[in-house]
């Protein structure tokens, strides 16, 4: 009935050059294992188990409202700040389980950046902005250092030549791409090992987008970036590893060019050229 | 009374016409409603309106200004023996024979010969110009309503658009609802500043506003041996700007931080129950505060002072200490303090609500960053509320300085122009209250200073609120 899939041209074409040179397969970097979340006695997440690895793109796929964004939280622990939410399992970052009771959150939040769908600058000044968490974890040691991180971290997320001379205007002012990079610099300034990012882009129109995608890329040559993305075109374009997940479930995941040419679960396929979700 | 009567007949005749328009639509539209312009309600309402709207703004008009007519009906003729009495005398007649109209007892009782005589006849006179006012309003509010029947009721046909015509009149109902409540407060303002001129013309501006001495008992009459007035606003001004500032030191911060505890720690279920009750905080009457300030906390303060003032007398500080041992209940601070406490609920549910406005995804972004919750408060959510915030505290501010009981029983009444808490003071509000309260003659410069306080003081609240809105809504604007 189904024809095999080996001689079908890919459902979605990747075109990121990664694609022709895949990178190997780093170590993972995070080690999910049977994670279950609870929002009071609704169960939102089911026994997900995944690894993620180190400088490299993983997208997480899938319909609205199938957990891809509670999992992604639960890697940073954002979902403490949610009363009534619950989470059992193990998620180990570099060999410790960043559930234990002997985790700060506070800590290892500074370790896991975030990046989140609406673009969401302090309403303060751009290098306030940027500042926020060197400030806060004590990281710059004097004034000239704190504007060191400030130019770096502006320069990585690619915002220094459009804000270089108005760094003391406010974050709020800036169009929503450029606030958008202007989050990602303040989530870079302290340094983190992963980033992660709760659909990016989809606030922003195709130029931002396209600018946001381009510097995803250049971060993967330092970060682990973990990104959950609508847009099954992005996840094919920016991401070397992909997950879907549907209905609180990881129904699979893989190398994206493997998930986008030849997905091992009928709904993934389904979920890809557009029949659910 | 009759006034009442004649407005429940009206909208009973009301009703009956709404029936009858009603009862016109439905067979006009022969059983189809759907082929008639508007519903058959509409063309009652219609008819109804017409028939009593009218008519019953006859009533009304009459029953405010009846009575300025009928008087001026009644004195149109002064009698020789009227004519001859002098001016106040006069006056007293008139009232008297007025009184004698409705049947009420007249003032005085010296009418004798001719002046009993114009009396009695002007009382007759008066009881019939009131029946024949009476009777002239009544028929004529009759006939508007019978026109408006006559002339509304004929127009009603299939395509007659009386839901339009309904819609137009609720328009100006809205509209003259709102033009009361304008005229009101103009009207409010007007008389302040007309009686605020007349102050001015007998105490110069400049000595009002800059004068540092208060003292508005003058001679009640000007046979009276007593030396001028003074009306020196300033140590009215101070010590209610003292009073105010204490108030505020602590109503600013417990309000506040009690918002920030319920809108950014409390789990929800202790917020609903924290909430409502620090919001009865805001229903206690403003006196039974006073009775507090003045029955427990001001003795209680002066047992302290006391206390600690015994303990500093015969020492280094021993000044300071017999000044302690003499400080009485009333003092700015006692009143201060419960002011603050009374303010607590207004601070803390205004900011609660700026708090909660701030958008969740700030404090996300600001947890994401590993910042701590009291790290996103004091650097994110307090920085963006921060302009809601100062709305909210000069709000609380203007009403600190408008209060008026807790002060007049727990201040004092004795100006004085000090900066030292543990003092009495006085603040505006307590001095319009005495200069008013008992009897008093309306064209004195002591109860006309009442107006120019009152002027003072509204001008300052209708500043602050103006600034404290404004800024509130520029902030509102941030987020949406």
């Amino acid at each position: 009935m189904v024809a095999p899939m080996t001689a079908q041209p890919p459902l979605i074409r990747t075109a990121a050059p990664h694609t022709h040179n895949p990178a190997p397969v780093n170590p993972p970097k995070i080690l999910v294992r049977d994670i279950n979340v609870f929002y009071g006695a609704k169960q939102a997440l089911f026994d997900v188990t995944l690894d993620i690895p180190g400088k490299a793109v993983t997208a997480f796929i899938g319909p609205s409202g199938c957990g891809k964004s509670t999992f992604l939280r639960c890697i940073n622990r954002m979902n403490d700040t949610i009363p009534g939410c619950r989470v059992d399992g193990r998620i180990e970052m570099d060999g410790e389980n960043v559930n234990d009771s002997h985790i700060d959150p506070v800590v290892l939040r500074a370790k896991v950046g975030m990046v989140f769908q609406k673009p969401n600058p302090f309403p303060k000044s751009i290098f306030e902005n940027v500042a926020y968490g060197p400030r806060i974890h004590g990281i710059a040691s004097s004034k000239s250092d704190l504007e060191g991180i400030v130019e770096a971290s502006l320069k990585k997320a690619g915002l220094w030549t459009e804000v270089s001379d108005r760094l003391h205007q406010p974050g709020t002012g800036l169009s929503g791409g450029q606030q958008q990079r202007l989050v990602i610099a303040r989530a870079i300034a302290v340094s983190p090992e992963v980033i992660l990012m709760d659909e990016p882009c989809s606030a922003l129109d195709p130029i931002a987008t396209a600018k946001i995608e381009e510097l995803i890329d250049e971060l993967r040559q330092q970060y682990c970036i973990v990104i959950v993305t609508h847009s099954m075109a992005q996840a094919a374009r920016v991401s070397q590893r992909t997950a879907f997940f549907h209905m609180g479930k990881l129904i699979e995941t893989g190398s994206t060019e493997e998930i986008f040419t030849n997905p091992r679960e009928s709904r993934t396929q389904d979920y890809i050229t557009g029949r659910i979700g | 009374m009759t006034v009442l009567i004649a407005l429940a007949l009206l909208a009973a005749f009301s009703a009956g016409v709404y029936l009858l328009g009603r009862r016109r639509a439905v067979v006009l539209a022969d059983g189809k409603s759907a082929s008639l312009h508007s519903l058959p309600g509409y063309h009652g309402t219609w008819v109804a309106l017409w028939a009593g709207v009218p008519a019953a703004l006859i009533v009304i008009l009459f029953a405010i200004f009846g009575g300025r007519l009928e008087d001026a009906a009644l004195r149109a003729q002064v009698p020789a023996a009227v004519a001859a009495l002098d001016a106040e005398r006069q006056e007293v007649f008139w009232s008297d024979a007025g009184a004698m109209s409705r049947g009420q007892t007249p003032s005085e009782i010296g009418y004798v010969g001719d002046l009993k005589t114009a009396l009695d006849a002007k009382a007759a006179e008066g009881r019939r110009i009131a029946a024949i006012g009476l009777i002239a309003v009544l028929g004529l509010s009759g006939v508007l309503a019978l026109c408006g029947v006559l002339l509304a009721y004929p127009r009603l046909s299939k395509d007659f658009r009386a839901r339009n015509r309904v819609e137009g009149w609720t328009n100006v109902l809205l509209i003259a609802c709102s033009t009361i409540a304008v005229m009101t407060t103009l009207g409010i303002l007007l008389s302040l500043v007309w009686e605020s001129y007349r102050f001015f013309q007998s105490v110069p501006p400049a000595d009002f506003l800059l004068g540092t001495a208060w003292d508005p008992q003058i001679a009640m009459r000007s046979d009276q041996v007593a030396a001028e007035g003074a009306f020196g606003a300033v140590p009215l001004f101070a010590g209610t700007f003292l009073i105010m500032l204490i108030a505020m030191a602590v109503a600013a911060p417990i309000g506040l931080y009690s918002a920030i505890y319920l809108s950014e720690y409390a789990g929800p279920g202790l917020r609903a129950t924290i909430k409502p009750l620090l919001e009865i905080l805001a229903g206690v009457p403003t006196v039974v505060y006073g009775f507090f300030a003045a029955l427990t906390v001001g003795p209680t303060f002066r047992a302290f002072f006391n206390w600690v003032g015994g303990f500093l007398v015969g020492g280094p500080m021993d000044s300071l200490g017999q000044y302690l041992e003499t400080v009485q209940n009333q003092m700015a601070l006692t009143a201060g303090v419960v002011m603050g406490i009374m303010l607590i609920p207004f601070v803390s549910s205004l900011s609660d609500d700026i708090i909660n406005a701030v958008p969740q995804t700030l404090r996300d972004g600001s947890y994401a960053m590993g910042a701590t919750k009291s790290e996103t408060v004091k650097r994110v959510i307090l920085p963006a509320a921060l302009p809601g915030v100062v709305g909210a505290l000069m709000l609380a501010v203007s009403r600190a300085i408008g209060e008026t009981m807790i002060v007049t029983m727990a201040a004092g009444l004795q100006a004085k122009l000090t900066a030292n808490p543990l003092d009495t003071v006085t603040t505006v509000t307590v001095q319009i209250v005495t200069l008013l309260t008992g009897d008093q003659e309306f064209d004195s410069p002591k109860t006309l200073a009442a107006f120019g306080l009152g002027l003072t003081l509204f001008t300052v609240t209708l500043a602050l609120n103006i600034v404290a809105l404004g800024i509130v809504r520029k902030y509102r604007e941030q987020y949406d």
